[in-house]
C-alpha cells in the first residue's frame, strides 16, 4: 500500500474524552432523574416488574439516566481528519464515573429535599408513595446506596467504550432487548407457541409480568450470541445480495417477496387475536404514512392537516355502505365504494392544494393545519348533522367480503389492510423512480429553481396532495369498517402530528423507515396501555433525541443523509473555498 | 427575424429601476455577451425574460410568441434555458439526476405510466437517461462515468457550474442564457469555458446570451456585445468597438465598480 501525502504527514494530538464535559452531561443526567422523579413515571413504572422481583421498570428509567450520561461522557470525540485517534483507557470510565456520580448527587440532594420540604400541591405526584420508591424504603441509607448506584451505573456506561465494537454492540443490545422483553410480556404470551406450551412462559416470565431471573439470563444471553455471531454476516450477505445481476437477482427477488407473503400470511394466525389488533391498527397509521410520506417525503410539501383525507375516507365508505347512513344509502360493499372514496380523496385533494398551490413552508403548514380543524369541524357540526350525523357520528358500517370470506375480526382484517400497505409501499417506489418523483424532487429541493427547469409546479403539487390524500382515505375506510362506526373525534389534530412524527422517526422519503417508524411507534405504545399517559412525552423525547442526533431519521433514504450529515463538512469548505475565489459578490 | 426580441423592457423594486426601458434583440446563432458593472441590471433581465420575475412594462417576443403571463415553465418549454449566477443545482439530486429533471418538458411520462410501467413508460426513462448521459459527455470526462451517480453536492465549484450548463442544456433550447459561467473560475478553467461557449453554438446550434464580467472571455466568444448599466443599454456593437466606446469606460471606470451586485 503506498502512503498518501495525508498519511505521511505529522498527526495532530488526539482529541481525548473531556472531563468538564462530563460534568455538564451529569447536570443534566441529574435533572432527567429529578425529572422522572416528579412527573410520576417512577411510581408509575415502579408497579412494572422487568426482571421479577428485582428490578422494576421504574428503577431501570431511574438507572438509565446516568447509565447514558455516562455513556455519553465516556465517548470520545469524532475523529476529524488529520488528529490521532484516541486511545481507550481508565479516562473513558473516569468521565463516565463522574458524570454519574454527579448524576447521584443531584438525585440524593433531590430525594432529600422532597423528603424535608412539601412539593406535593404544585408537583401532585411527589406521592408518598413515589417518595417511598425513591429511598428504597430504607431513609437516607437507601437513597446514599441509589446514587452511589448510578455513580457505578456511570461508569460503567463509560466503560462500554473500552469494549470492542462487536462486543459493545451485543452487549448493549442483550441489556435492550432484556429491557423490551421484560416489558412486552403481553407480546411473548399471546405468541401461537407460548400459548400452546405454558412451560415456556412459565419458564421466561414470573406471575407480576416481568421475566424471571433465568428468563432474563437466557433473553439476555440469546441476543447477545445473536449479535455477536451475526455481526458483519448480516451486512456481508445484504451485500452479496444486491450485487446479484440479472437471472440470478430475479430469482432472488422472487424467492424472497414469496418468503415475505407466506410470513404475512401466517403471521396474524401466529400472534392472535390481539396483537393482530395492534397490528391493524399500526397498519392504518401506515397507510397514513406512506401517503403523508409522498406529501412532505417526497414532494416537501409539510402538510399538518393531513387527518382530514383520512377522515374524507371514512366518512365516505360509512355514507356509502351503512345502512343507516342519514341521508341516503346506498348500501355498497366496500369494494364497490373504493372508486367513489378514491374520487373523493382525489376531490379532498384538490381542494386542499389549490389554495396553497403559491404557499411555501410556514405558511402551508399553518393554511393545511387550519383545513384539518375545519374538516372536523364540519363533520361534527349540526348544520351538517343530516349528512355526516353529527356529535353522534355514523354506525352500522358493514364488514368487508373477500369472495366467501367475510373480514370481520382483527386477524382477518390484517389481510386487506397489509395488502393496501403492500399496494402503496410499491406505489411509493415507483413514483419515486420516475419522472414524476424526479419533479417531487427537485421541487423539495428548489422551487423555483425546478419551475425554471420545466417542472410544472401546480401539477406536481397537485398530484401529491391527490395521492397522499388517497392513500389516508383507503386507510380511512379499512379503519371505519374495522370499527364499524366513525366519530368526528377520531380526526383530531393529533392523528396528523402522530403520523408526522411517525415519518420524521422513521426516515423521511424512506419506505422502510416509514414502515418501521410506524409499527413501532404506533405499536409499542399499544402494547404498554398502562403507561398510555406518558405516550407524547415518550414521542417528544424520541423526535428531540432523533433532530438531535439522527435527523434523517432511523432508516433515513440515501438522500436525506447525505442532506443532513455527511457533507456537510465538505459543503462548507466548499462554500468557504467559493467565496474566496469569487471577485464578484453573489446576487 | 430574432430570435429574442424585446422592446421597452422594465422592472423596477422599489424605487430602483433595475431594467429601464431596455430594447435588445437577438439573432438566432448568434453569441450575445451582456456586461455592464455589478448592479446594472443583468441577472435581472435573465429573471424577466425567463418568467421568473414578472416586468412591470414591455413586451418580450421570443421565437414568435409573446411571453407575456408565461410560468417558467411554459417558457423553458418555447426553448429558452438558464444557468444561475450562484449556481442553484439540486443539491441532493444526482448528475444524472438533474439533468433528467432538465429533461423534464420534453418528456411525458405521467403517474399512471409510472405506476403500471407501461413499455412507453420504460422506453422513455431509458431514453432520458441515455440523453442526459450523451449531454453530460459534452464536458469531456468530467462528468461522466461514477459521476453519474454522485449527488451534485458531491462536485467541485467548477463542476458545479458544467453541471448547471449540462442541466439547461438538457431541455434541448433553442437560446441558452449563462450568468457569469466563469465566476470563480481559475484562469484554466476559464479558458476551456471560453472554449466550450463556442463549441455550445457550432456543434450543438445553441443560440447563446452570456453575462460575464470576465474581459478575455466575452473578447473571445462575442460576436456582438450589448452593455447594460442603470437597467438600460448604453453601448452595442463588436467587442473592439463597445470597449473604446467612452461611456462604456465611464460606466466602468467612473464609480467603483463593486456595489451591491
Ligand atoms: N428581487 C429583488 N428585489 C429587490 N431588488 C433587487 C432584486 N433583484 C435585484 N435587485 C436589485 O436590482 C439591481 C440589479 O441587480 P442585478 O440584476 O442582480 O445586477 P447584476 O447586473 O449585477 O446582475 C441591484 O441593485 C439589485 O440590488
Ligand atoms: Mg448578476
Amino acid at each position: 500500500m503506498s502512503l498518501t501525502a495525508a498519511e505521511t504527514t505529522e498527526l495532530l494530538p488526539a482529541r481525548e474524552v473531556q472531563l468538564d464535559r462530563a460534568v455538564r452531561v451529569g447536570l443534566i443526567g441529574g435533572l432527567t432523574a429529578m425529572f422522572i422523579v416528579t412527573s410520576g413515571m417512577l411510581e408509575t413504572f415502579d408497579l412494572r416488574m422487568i426482571v421479577d422481583p428485582i428490578l422494576s421498570l421504574g428503577y431501570v428509567t431511574l438507572m438509565a439516566a446516568p447509565f447514558a450520561v455516562g455513556y455519553v461522557a465516556g465517548k470520545a470525540p469524532p475523529v476529524l481528519e488529520g488528529y490521532a485517534a484516541p486511545s481507550v483507557g481508565a479516562r473513558n470510565v473516569q468521565a463516565g464515573a463522574i458524570a454519574g456520580a454527579l448524576t447521584g448527587a443531584i438525585y440524593a440532594l433531590y430525594a432529600l429535599i422532597i423528603h424535608v420540604l412539601d412539593f406535593s400541591s404544585v408537583f401532585i405526584k411527589l406521592t408518598e408513595q413515589t417518595k417511598k420508591i425513591v429511598t428504597l424504603d430504607m431513609g437516607a441509607g437507601g437513597v446514599l446506596i441509589l446514587a452511589l448506584v448510578m455513580a457505578v451505573s456511570g461508569a460503567v456506561g463509560g466503560a462500554v467504550h473500552l469494549l470492542e465494537r462487536r462486543w459493545k454492540r451485543a452487549v448493549l443490545y442483550s441489556a435492550f432487548w432484556v429491557v423490551m422483553f421484560g416489558l412486552l410480556e403481553v407480546l411473548v404470551s399471546q405468541i401461537a407457541f407460548v400459548r400452546r406450551i405454558s412451560a415456556v412462559k412459565e419458564l421466561l416470565y414470573g406471575t407480576d409480568a416481568g421475566l424471571t431471573l433465568i428468563g432474563a439470563v437466557i433473553i439476555g444471553g440469546l441476543v447477545f450470541a445473536a449479535y455477536y455471531y451475526l455481526d458483519g454476516r448480516v451486512r456481508a450477505a445484504t451485500r452479496r445480495a444486491m450485487a446479484l445481476e440479472g437471472q440470478q437477482r430475479r430469482r432472488f427477488i422472487l424467492i424472497s417477496l414469496g418468503v415475505a407473503i407466506v410470513f404475512l400470511a401466517v403471521l396474524p394466525q401466529i400472534l392472535g387475536p390481539f396483537l393482530s389488533e395492534v397490528l391493524d391498527l399500526a397498519g392504518v397509521f401506515l397507510l397514513m404514512a406512506l401517503g403523508l410520506n409522498i406529501v412532505v417525503g417526497f414532494a416537501g410539501l409539510l402538510d399538518l392537516g393531513y387527518v382530514a383525507f383520512f377522515a374524507v375516507g371514512a366518512y365516505t365508505t360509512a355514507i356509502l355502505t351503512s345502512p343507516v347512513s342519514p341521508k341516503w344509502s346506498p348500501e355498497l360493499s366496500f369494494w364497490t365504494a373504493i372508486p367513489f372514496i378514491i374520487l373523493a380523496a382525489a376531490a379532498a385533494g384538490v381542494m386542499v392544494g389549490t389554495p396553497v398551490l403559491r404557499l411555501r413552508g410556514d405558511y402551508l403548514a399553518i393554511v393545511t393545519l387550519g383545513f384539518g380543524e375545519i374538516a372536523r369541524i364540519l363533520f361534527l357540526s349540526d348544520a351538517l348533522k343530516p349528512y355526516f350525523g353529527g356529535a353522534q357520528g355514523m354506525l352500522l358500517i358493514p364488514d368487508i367480503d373477500i369472495g366467501p370470506f367475510t373480514i370481520d375480526d382483527s386477524i382477518s382484517f390484517f389481510y386487506p389492510i397489509y395488502a393496501f400497505v403492500i399496494l402503496f409501499a410499491y406505489l411509493s417506489y415507483a413514483l419515486q423512480d420516475s419522472r414524476v418523483g424526479r419533479a417531487w424532487m427537485a421541487m423539495r429541493e428548489d422551487e423555483s429553481v425546478a419551475e425554471a427547469m420545466g417542472v410544472n409546479i401546480v401539477a406536481a403539487k397537485l398530484w401529491a396532495f391527490v395521492i397522499g390524500a388517497i392513500f389516508a382515505a383507503i386507510g380511512g375506510a379499512l379503519f371505519a369498517h374495522k370499527i364499524g362506526s366513525v366519530f368526528p373525534e377520531s380526526f383530531a389534530i393529533l392523528v396528523s402530528i402522530t403520523v408526522l412524527v411517525l415519518i420524521i422517526v422513521g426516515g423521511m422519503g424512506s419506505v422502510p423507515g416509514v414502515t418501521v417508524g410506524a409499527l413501532a411507534l404506533v405499536a409499542l405504545p399499544e402494547l404498554l396501555r398502562e403507561f398510555a399517559e406518558f405516550k407524547f412525552l415518550f414521542y417528544g423525547t424520541l423526535l428531540i433525541f432523533m433532530m438531535l442526533n439522527r435527523p434523517e431519521g432511523f432508516i433515513p433514504s440515501r438522500r436525506r443523509a447525505r442532506e443532513l450529515h455527511l457533507d456537510e463538512v465538505e459543503q462548507d469548505a466548499w462554500l468557504a473555498q467559493a467565496a474566496e475565489q469569487d471577485p464578484a459578490p453573489a446576487e | 427575424m430574432a430570435l429574442l426580441e424585446i422592446s421597452s423592457l422594465s422592472k423596477a423594486f422599489g424605487g430602483l429601476h433595475a431594467i429601464d426601458k431596455l430594447d435588445l434583440h437577438v439573432d438566432r446563432g448568434e453569441i450575445v455577451s451582456v456586461i455592464g458593472p455589478n448592479g446594472a441590471g443583468k441577472t435581472t433581465f435573465f429573471n424577466v425574460i425567463t418568467g421568473m420575475i414578472t416586468p412591470d412594462e414591455g413586451e418580450i417576443i421570443f421565437d414568435g410568441a409573446d411571453l407575456a403571463g408565461l410560468r417558467p415553465n411554459q417558457i423553458l418549454a418555447l426553448g429558452m434555458a438558464r444557468t444561475f449566477q450562484n449556481v442553484r443545482l439540486f443539491p441532493n439530486m444526482t448528475v444524472r439526476e438533474n439533468v433528467m429533471v432538465g429533461r423534464h418538458t420534453r418528456t411525458k411520462a405521467g403517474v399512471f405510466g409510472a405506476i403500471l410501467r407501461t413499455p412507453a413508460f420504460r422506453a422513455e426513462e431509458e431514453e432520458t437517461k441515455r440523453k442526459a448521459e450523451e449531454t453530460l459527455s459534452f464536458f469531456g470526462t468530467r462528468l461522466v462515468g461514477y459521476r453519474f451517480d454522485q449527488p451534485a453536492l458531491n462536485l467541485s465549484y467548477a463542476n458545479r457550474r458544467r453541471l448547471e450548463i449540462a442541466r439547461a442544456m438538457g431541455s434541448d433550447p433553442q437560446l441558452l442564457l449563462l450568468d457569469e459561467p466563469t465566476a470563480g473560475m481559475n484562469p484554466r478553467e476559464t479558458l476551456e469555458i471560453t472554449g466550450l461557449i463556442g463549441k455550445l453554438r457550432d456543434e450543438k446550434g445553441f443560440t447563446v446570451v452570456l453575462i460575464e464580467h470576465d474581459m478575455r472571455v466575452v473578447k473571445g466568444v462575442s460576436d456582438r456585445v450589448i452593455v447594460l448599466d442603470h437597467g438600460s443599454k448604453i453601448a452595442e456593437g463588436p467587442y473592439d468597438e463597445v470597449a473604446q466606446n467612452p461611456d462604456v469606460i465611464e460606466a466602468y471606470l467612473g464609480r467603483p465598480a463593486t456595489g451591491t451586485a
